[in-house]
């Protein structure tokens, strides 16, 4: 059941000062009579890292997946409120699904490579999409390896099986499977959880160059890696969002203090 | 069961250690300026000594909180926790100093001169040892409306040190001969002041903690 309701004039949390990419109004969710979310406001700026944090449970990863609506392929589930993406709600019966998914990609928590090359990894989406000339397959390639910092490490065996490649050197494939389909927004679940350190450290790197070209949210349990990579950040606590603002002003002074108890690590 | 249980006890113990120091520098204090009315070398020298261990204690806590902030990287209030115990230490080692200093202006005016030390140099280090006794406490309870005190306090200790001054002065035009003595007794004053000042920065370092802002209290 979705249902669209009227936007307020102010949401609890908003950025207005910048150039927002979604807009979360009231949005509630549940799974059966289990609800996960409740009512999430909030505006994510464009061009920014949204960082989302919170403990197991807090409706962090049901809140990313369901701003490409990936959520909804999970049975019983029910939601209300709105989520606009470039100011039209997504759950509008009329809205394009597969442009949606086609605008906003996705990394997982563990990476999830194809059984196939490298380079069929990545040419895997344009293709799909009707991309069928070879140098203009190459260029994707090698724009989207570049784009994940992978290129100078791969570029001599793109046809190798890419499960031949490290746990980092894998995930920053599947960031650059997604670049290939040039989305404007990437959604990342825990993306770094299943790395080592230095391949950890490159992916937030890479996360920091990304921002410039594309609007990045992140849900993340290393709260370190909240505060070195992004600029916003939201709290959330039992499906609710108790604290959303610069991630500068939530790691030195937390208005909330179950943020301040969260971070400084006395609950959790 | 409170996470972080043993961070939490670590954090304790470095506010204990820096209470301890705080008291060690208002026992300094309270000597130095008794050594200073009484002429006793003995105790000045001893004064100086004891001063090592505020220099070792001040080194102990910084290491500790360094080793915290690497081994824990603490954030919000307890970043700031760690970061205040940085700063009120090196306000105490220089309170310390600065009991080091009137010691040695006794040493320096000798057990012969015959002349008494101006009344107000006490008065300015009981409001000294009363600003550290509610430092302490500011400290304690990480309590701000008591550390918003000590900029009053330390009002009224600008205020005797500036008559102590005005009156040496005097003196030194009236007597040429008491130079060194006064020379000596407005340094003494003026540590005393300085010391102060430091007990303000404290307060400072207190609101900081709690409000997470700078604020300047001198």
């Amino acid at each position: 059941m979705i249902t669209v309701k009227e936007r307020p004039m102010t949401s609890k949390f908003g950025m207005k000062e910048d150039k927002t990419i979604y807009s979360v109004d009231n949005f509630n969710l549940w799974y059966g009579e289990d609800q996960a979310l409740n009512e999430i406001c909030m505006d994510i700026p464009t061009n920014k890292v949204t960082a989302i944090i919170g403990p197991s449970g807090c409706g962090k990863s049901t809140f990313i997946k369901a701003l490409n609506r990936m959520v909804e392929l999970i049975p019983s589930v029910k939601m209300t409120g709105s989520i606009d993406y470039n100011e039209q709600n997504i759950f509008n019966p009329k809205y394009n699904v597969e442009e949606l998914r086609t605008s906003v990609g996705m990394v997982f928590q563990k990476p999830n490579p194809f059984p196939k090359s490298i380079y069929e990894n990545v040419v895997y989406g344009p293709k799909i999409h009707g991309v069928k000339k070879k140098s203009i397959l190459d260029e994707v390639v090698e724009k989207s390896l570049r784009g994940a910092a992978l290129w100078d490490e791969v570029k001599d065996r793109l046809h190798e099986n890419a499960f031949g490649l490290s746990g980092g050197q894998q995930q920053r494939l599947c960031i650059a499977r997604c670049l290939a389909i040039e989305p404007e927004v990437i959604l990342m679940d825990e993306p770094t959880s299943a790395l080592d350190p230095i391949s950890t450290l490159k992916v937030e790197e890479l996360v920091q160059t990304l921002k410039k070209d594309y609007s990045i949210v992140i849900v993340t349990h290393n709260m370190q890696q909240a505060a070195r990579i992004s600029d916003k950040t939201a709290f959330f606590l039992n499906g609710e969002v108790i604290e959303y603002n610069d991630t500068d002003q939530i790691f030195s002074n937390p208005a909330d203090k179950r943020t301040e108890d969260y971070i400084t690590g006395r609950f959790g | 069961m409170v996470a972080r249980e043993q961070f939490q006890l670590d954090l304790k113990s470095i506010k204990d250690e820096i209470i301890q120091l705080a008291m060690l520098t208002e026992d300094a204090l309270i000597k130095a300026v008794d050594a200073l009315y009484n002429q006793d070398i003995t105790l000045a020298n001893q004064i100086i000594a004891n001063d090592k261990l505020v220099d070792k204690r001040e080194l102990d806590i910084n290491n500790k909180a360094v080793l915290l902030i690497a081994k824990q990287q603490p954030v919000a209030k307890d970043l700031r926790r760690l970061i205040i115990a940085l700063k009120i230490t090196t306000d105490l080692e220089r309170m310390g100093d600065h009991a080091k200093n009137i010691a040695e202006a006794t040493i320096e005016l000798g057990e012969h001169y015959l002349l008494t030390v101006h009344p107000a140099v006490k008065e300015m280090r009981d409001i000294a040892i009363e600003m550290v006794r509610v430092a302490i406490n500011a400290i304690k309870y990480e309590d701000i409306s008591v550390a918003r005190k000590l900029s009053k306090m330390d009002d009224s200790m600008d205020e005797l040190y500036e008559t102590i001054i005005r009156e040496m002065l005097e003196e030194t035009a009236t007597n040429p001969e008491k130079v060194q003595y006064v020379m000596q007794m407005a340094f003494s004053a003026r540590y005393i002041e300085r010391f102060a000042d430091h007990i303000t920065n404290i307060g400072e370092s207190i609101l900081f903690l709690v409000k997470g802002e700078s604020f300047d209290l001198n």
